[in-house]
């Protein structure tokens, strides 16, 4: 079944996607399946094995169940300091 | 203790005040400045993006990890966000204890974990026009 996730970007995955935020409506049953769908339609550079999850403002696993209306951000290689 | 990320200019005297305690012997601040060469390349500039809510959750879990850990009295860091020019204070901790060994183990880790777990990222400007996010290459 579909649902409606809120996918935010930052950094080199914002820039590549052209956009800070975008609506979905996916199949997607985790983030990394998500990812991928993504990464297709963007053509993002970075490998899942560099990046992070946060599901709804705190990390999460790659495999973790989506639900409808939630908020997801991979998390690029950081660099503060 | 508090974590920040500011979009304004870190004011380091500010920030030491709310440190001040008479029980302790020693305070140990960290400054991270805004440099004009990395790995090769003459900078020009920086600009450092978050992802504020959960930078601030980290940033939190770190220094309640150095509370824990380390004797110390308070703890506190305050990261820039936005654009950045040379020299400019990128990033400031400081910590209170009644030992000086402590608060510089203390402030050691804070910065080192704050690095590599809170979702910030560096966007380098070059002197030859071209600019790069730090850490994000391919592969």
């Amino acid at each position: 079944m579909k649902k409606t996730i809120q996918v935010q970007y930052f950094a080199i995955l914002r820039e590549q996607a052209g956009t800070a935020a975008e609506t979905v409506q996916t199949e997607a049953e985790n983030p990394g399946e998500l990812y991928q769908t993504l990464r297709e339609r963007h053509g993002f550079t970075l490998e899942p094995a560099q990046l992070k999850v946060a599901v709804n403002d705190d990390f999460a696993p790659w495999d973790a169940v989506l639900a409808d209306s939630d908020r997801v951000v991979f998390i690029p290689p950081v660099a503060g300091g | 203790m508090r974590f920040e990320i500011s979009s304004q200019p870190i004011d380091p005297a500010e920030l030491r005040r709310t440190l001040e305690n008479i029980r302790a012997g020693a305070c140990v601040t960290f400054e991270g400045w805004v440099r004009d060469f990395n790995e090769g390349r003459t900078v020009l500039r920086l600009a450092y993006e978050a992802f504020d809510t959960l930078a601030v959750k980290e940033g939190e879990r770190i220094l309640e990890e150095a509370k824990r850990d380390f004797d110390i009295f308070d703890i506190c860091c305050v990261h820039r966000s936005g654009v950045l020019e040379l020299g400019d204070l990128a990033v400031w901790v400081g910590v209170s204890a009644q030992h000086r060994g402590a608060a510089f183990d203390a402030c050691r880790y804070v910065i080192d974990e704050v690095k590599t777990r809170v979702p910030i990222w560096k966007k380098e400007f070059y002197e030859d026009g071209d600019s790069g996010w730090i850490n994000a290459g391919a592969g």
